[in-house]
Parts: structure tokens; C-alpha cells; sequence
């Protein structure tokens, strides 16, 4: 059926209906291609629940409805004591890192952003160039520096790589160049230190960008793998991606209970990503790259 | 309240020198307006009178006391910007509390200190306010109750009425005035509004290329300007500038002729006569100049007419009622006291 058809009366299509129809066509393909993407993106969390709701026999048949769908691989995940340690190392991490994420780059961002000294833009570049070096290229250093601090399989050798970020502090520069100077000198006349101008003034000023740097940091820390896996040793000191790639024997990869792991710890993801979505848009639109 | 020096005031930026040798003198209670056009020094010396510049030479004296050293805190000033500077995730009485963060004073003091401002700025209705939900009048009072709170011994403006509309500009006028009448502290205002400057100062700065060009009372500035850059910058429209000559008493117009004048020159020397629109009269005996009008400009109560003159296009005030027609030949002349005589190498005032 045409537009045409659809809207006979209207002036415009009955003007120029191949236009129109052209203008359409360019319509759908748009959509179908945000309908792949769409898919594309919801595949993998719809076949995660799926193959959690599956028997082991079941696996790897292909189908999206189970055949005889169980709730068993939740019990035994939630039964099995060790899964909850590993969800309270990644909370712990998660959000100590995330503070700390939140404390130390808005603090660098506002210092390069706000205060004029010399070396100042070679310090900024210093600090952007280390976006340009892969985690698995400083995964061994991290390793040689944890291992000579007595820092391997503790929450410190964990977390210590991820405290700052280059790309938090780049995020809380550019979004501190949208306060004012003005604020910052009136907080100075009026008597403020610049410690207390940066949390009084400045800090709230940019919510969003916090609110956006921390649900980076805290997704970035709650799915870490590699480096977690490096620096544990104990079953204890694992993190929940850690935690589940262990599932299954030498012989079998066990998963269903991977899934089902993977699905329950992608709750407190989504309950903080709904809360701050509209923030992690704004974030992600002004900082204009990386997710 | 207090009295304010400046001293040999210098600011520079690498090597290129953007103020040279501030010297002045601000008595205290005393409404001082720096006014001069873009990138002539006045913000910068007020900046560097609250702090926020470094000075490369010369002293600020605050009540008999050096500050060259001290933090803007510790100078007992407080400023207005021109962007209010108040803090949107505040309210109203926050935002002027915030100026009492360092205070001495205790709780109920604060409080009384706050009300008290809010009742003079006529604000106590909109205390609890947010910024976002205030005008930009109401936005810019608040910034200067922020300032008034602290009580300081000098108040800062730079250029705070810049951001309103023309007739909020008018009434912000006229309440930053009544302000310093109640008040009386001595206030330093940075415009580039010659009509701001001659409305509220008691003495006006003015000032280009980071030099001081004059300073005077607003009456001072507009009948004795020291040169013609004062006599351009105040007053609209312009004054008009003619070339002339002066041979001994004999001051000989493009065209016209020679007028005997008070002032004497030995040789003969080229210069250039200033004179106000206000000041030209129409057909007088003995015409100054004459041309044809080329544009008329109604005003109401009065009508502005360029006549086109062999010594340039002039601007001169007519009778709002019957002025000349456009295409008219006019003859224009002036009272001999209100020419303003400049020497046309230096463009200083010779009279």
C-alpha cells in the first residue's frame, strides 16, 4: 500500500507523490536499521535469561524458550555460599572506586580547568595520553608494582589501577569549563579557600557530570575482568565476573549457572543505570566520546 | 567606608604593558565610575583593586594599608559582576548568607544582617527563591545584597548593568544611587556607558589605551574636557570637531570668517575647535559654519540635524517642532564660551 492511498486528501502528497514516497522509503530503511541495532543490543541479555532458565542438557540447542524451563541454576547460585561474597567484593570495589573516581578527577579536572601555572596544558596531555595505552599492556606492571607492595589478592591490588581516571578527570574538565570564572572569583572575595570554593561552588554546579562519571566508573568496576583475574588468588577476593568464569570443571563450561550468575548480578547495574539514565545521557553527549 | 589610592599603577602581560601609572585618589564614601571604551584598562584596574590581577607595579592603599599582598578576603572589599555571579543551586537568602560565610558574627547577627538587606533591596518576599525563578533585575539585586551583607569598606562593580534591558538599566540606575546615599560606602563602577558614568558618579575616571585621559566631576568632564578624546566620549551626540587655524586671537573656520578669541597663539598653529550639538544655535548673525542638511533625526522635544559643511559633517540640535528641512541650507553658530579650543597635534585643550 502507498501513502497515497493512506492520505488521499492530503495536498502535499497528492502534489508531489515520488517525493513523498521517496521521503518514506528513506523512513523505514532508518528504522530498520534501528530495529537491527536494537535487536543486535537486546540479543544477548534475552539469551543470558534464557539459557539461565535452562538444564544442562539444553544448553547449547539454540532455541530462545526452553523446553522445560527450571528456576534450579538460581537456587544453586544462591545456595552456592560463595556467590554472595563475590557480589560484595564487586559492590565494595564498585563503589569505593566510584567515590574515589569522583573525589580525585573532578579535583584534577577543576585545578587544569580553573587554575593558570606553567606546564599546566603539558600535565592535561600528559594525563589524556594515557587513554591511548591498552589495560593488557599495563597489566603486568600492575602486577610487578602490587606484588612489591604486598598488594596481590587484597581490595587494594584490586582497586588501586582504577582510583583515577584519565578519562574521568578529561569529563570533569570539560564540564568545569561551564562554570563560571565569575563564581570562582566572587567565592574568592567573599572569603572562601579554594578547596571549599571547588566543594561549595564548583562541585555542585556539575551534578550531571558526576552523576555520569559515576555510573561509568561504578559499570566500568562492576564488569572488570582481566585485571581482577590477575591480581586474585583466593576464591574469596573474587569479584562476580571472576567468580562465574569458574563455573564448570576442567572438562565442561558450566552455562547455565554463568548465565544465570551474570543475570542476577546485572540487577543493581540496571537499578542504577535507570535511576541516572537521563544523567548518563547528558553525560556521554558533552563529553563526546567513550561509553 | 574608606578612603582608596592607587599609585603608579602598572599591569602587564608578558612584556606588553597594559596599564601605565594608575595614580588616583578615591576619598571615602566618594561614587568614583572608571568609563572608557573596550580594552582600555578599567576592569583590570578594578580587578587588580579586588585582588584578582597581580600587580606588576605600583601600590593599592586601602585605609592607609598596602594591599598589594593580601588575599582578596583579606582587602574588606566586596564586587558585583556583570554576570551577577550568584550560585543557581542557592537560594536568594543563601546566596546573600554566602557572603557571611567568613564572618565573626554569630547566627541571630547573620540573620538580622540578611533581613536587614533583603528590606532594603526590597527582596524579603523572595528569599526562598532560586535564581532561576528571578528576574534579571531581581537577579542582579541579589548580587548586591550578596555584597552589601559583608558591610565592606569598598564596593566593586564591573559593569552590572550591562546584561539588563534598556529600562531596567534606567531603574537599576537610580536604585544603585539611592543605595549609596543610604549607604554611603565608597563605591568603584565600571561601565562603558558614558550615560551610566554621568548619571551616578561623583567623580568619573576616564580612561583609553591604559592611560587616565581625565578625571572630574560629570559636569567637569562634559563643559571642560582635557582632550579630544574626553570631548568625543562624553556626551551624545559627539562633539563636533573642526579644523581650524589660530593666528594670534584670529581663529579662521573652513569657509568662514575669521573670530577674534580669547586665546593667542605667536606662530601660527593648526587646531581643532570642538563644539556641542547642544551648543550650535541656527541662524545666528555671525555662523560658525554652514551647509546643507543631509539627515534628519526626530527626537520629540528636539530634532538632530548633519549638515554637510566644508569642514566635514556636523551634528547640531534643532527645534523638535519646526526643524529645518533635509536639502536646507543652514547657517549654524556658537556662543565663543562654549567653543573648546584643542591643539590638532596633541588633542589637548588649549582653553
Amino acid at each position: 500500500m502507498t501513502v497515497l492511498d493512506i492520505h488521499p486528501t492530503t495536498s502535499a502528497v497528492l502534489a508531489d507523490p515520488p517525493v513523498r514516497r521517496q521521503r518514506n522509503m528513506g523512513q523505514f530503511l532508518r528504522w530498520l536499521l534501528l530495529f537491527a541495532g536494537g535487536i543486535a543490543m537486546v540479543m544477548p541479555i534475552v539469551y543470558m535469561i534464557s539459557t539461565s532458565l535452562k538444564w544442562p542438557h539444553e544448553v547449547y540447542n539454540i532455541n530462545l524458550v526452553p523446553d522445560e524451563p527450571t528456576l534450579e541454576n538460581y537456587l544453586y547460585v544462591l545456595e552456592d555460599g560463595r556467590f554472595y561474597g563475590w557480589f560484595w567484593n564487586s559492590l565494595l570495589i564498585a563503589t569505593l572506586t566510584t567515590v574515589s573516581n569522583l573525589f580525585f578527577d573532578s579535583l584534577v579536572g577543576y585545578t587544569l580547568c580553573k587554575f593558570r601555572f606553567p606546564g599546566r596544558q603539558l600535565v592535561f596531555i600528559a594525563i589524556l595520553s594515557t587513554l591511548m595505552i591498552p589495560t593488557e599492556m599495563l597489566v603486568i606492571p600492575w602486577y610487578l608494582m602490587s606484588q612489591s607492595f604486598g598488594w596481590l589478592d587484597s581490595y587494594w591490588g584490586i582497586m588501586f589501577p582504577g582510583m583515577m581516571t584519565a578519562f574521568g578527570t578529561f569529563l570533569m574538565k570539560q564540564f568545569f569549563e561551564s562554570v563560571p570564572d565569575d563564581f570562582i572569583e566572587a567565592a574568592r572575595i567573599d572569603g572562601l579557600n579554594e578547596f571549599q570554593i571547588w566543594w561549595t561552588v564548583a562541585m555542585p554546579l556539575v551534578k550531571p557530570a558526576l552523576a555520569a562519571l559515576a555510573i561509568f566508573v561504578f559499570l566500568g568496576n562492576w564488569t572488570a575482568f582481566l585485571w581482577p583475574l590477575v591480581v586474585t588468588n583466593s576464591v574469596e577476593m573474587y569479584t562476580i565476573p571472576v567468580g562465574l568464569s569458574g563455573f564448570g570443571d576442567e572438562v565442561d563450561v558450566a552455562w547455565e549457572l554463568i548465565m544465570t550468575g551474570a543475570a542476577i548480578s546485572t540487577i543493581p547495574t540496571l537499578v542504577v543505570f535507570l535511576i541516572f539514565q537521563r544523567f548518563i545521557i547528558r553525560g556521554v553527549v558533552m563529553a563526546g566520546l567513550k561509553g | 567606608m574608606a578612603n582608596l589610592a592607587l599609585r603608579n599603577l602598572t599591569k602587564a602581560y608578558g612584556k606588553t604593558e597594559v596599564l601605565h601609572g594608575i595614580n588616583l585618589d578615591i576619598q571615602d564614601g566618594e561614587f568614583i565610575v572608571f568609563v572608557g571604551p573596550s580594552g582600555c584598562g578599567k576592569s583590570t584596574t578594578l580587578r587588580m583593586i579586588a585582588g584578582l590581577e597581580e600587580i606588576t607595579s605600583g601600590q593599592i592603599i586601602i585605609d592607609e594599608r598596602v594591599v598589594n599582598n593580601l588575599e582578596p578576603k583579606e582587602r574588606d572589599i566586596a564586587m558585583v559582576f556583570q554576570n551577577y555571579a550568584i550560585y543557581p543551586h542557592m537560594s536568594v537568602k543563601k546566596n546573600i548568607a554566602f557572603g557571611l560565610r567568613s564572618s565573626r558574627l554569630s547566627k541571630p547577627e547573620k540573620e538580622a544582617r540578611i533581613s536587614e538587606v533583603a528590606e532594603i533591596l526590597n527582596m524579603t518576599s523572595l528569599l526562598e527563591r532560586k535564581p532561576s525563578q528571578l528576574s534579571g533585575g531581581q537577579r542582579q539585586r541579589v548580587a548586591i545584597g550578596r555584597a552589601m551583607v559583608r558591610d565592606p569598606a569598598v564596593f566593586l562593580f564591573d559593569e552590572p548593568l550591562s546584561n539588563l534591558d534598556a529600562q531596567l538599566r534606567t531603574q537599576m540606575r537610580l536604585e544603585i544611587k539611592k543605595l549609596h546615599h543610604r549607604v554611603g560606602n565608597t563605591i568603584v563602577f565600571v561601565t562603558h556607558d558614558q550615560v551610566e558614568a554621568m548619571t551616578m558618579a561623583d567623580r568619573i575616571v576616564i580612561m583609553k589605551d591604559g592611560h587616565i585621559q581625565q578625571i572630574g566631576t560629570p559636569a567637569d568632564v562634559y563643559h571642560r574636557p582635557a582632550n579630544t578624546f574626553v570631548a568625543q566620549f562624553i556626551g551624545a551626540p559627539s562633539m563636533n570637531m573642526l579644523p581650524a587655524t589660530l593666528n594670534g586671537h584670529q581663529l579662521q573656520l573652513a569657509s568662514a570668517k575669521p573670530i577674534e578669541i580669547g586665546l593667542n597663539a605667536d606662530t601660527r598653529r593648526e587646531v581643532i575647535v570642538g563644539v556641542r550639538p547642544d551648543d550650535l544655535i541656527l541662524s545666528s548673525g555671525e555662523p560658525l559654519v554652514a551647509g546643507k542638511v543631509t539627515v534628519r533625526e526626530p527626537l520629540g522635544p528636539e530634532t538632530l540635524i548633519y549638515v554637510e559643511t566644508p569642514g566635514g559633517e556636523i551634528i547640531a540640535k534643532a527645534d523638535g517642532r519646526t526643524p529645518p528641512e533635509v536639502g536646507e541650507h543652514v547657517e549654524l553658530g556658537a556662543d565663543l564660551e562654549n567653543l573648546h579650543i584643542f591643539d590638532a597635534k596633541t588633542g589637548v585643550v588649549m582653553s
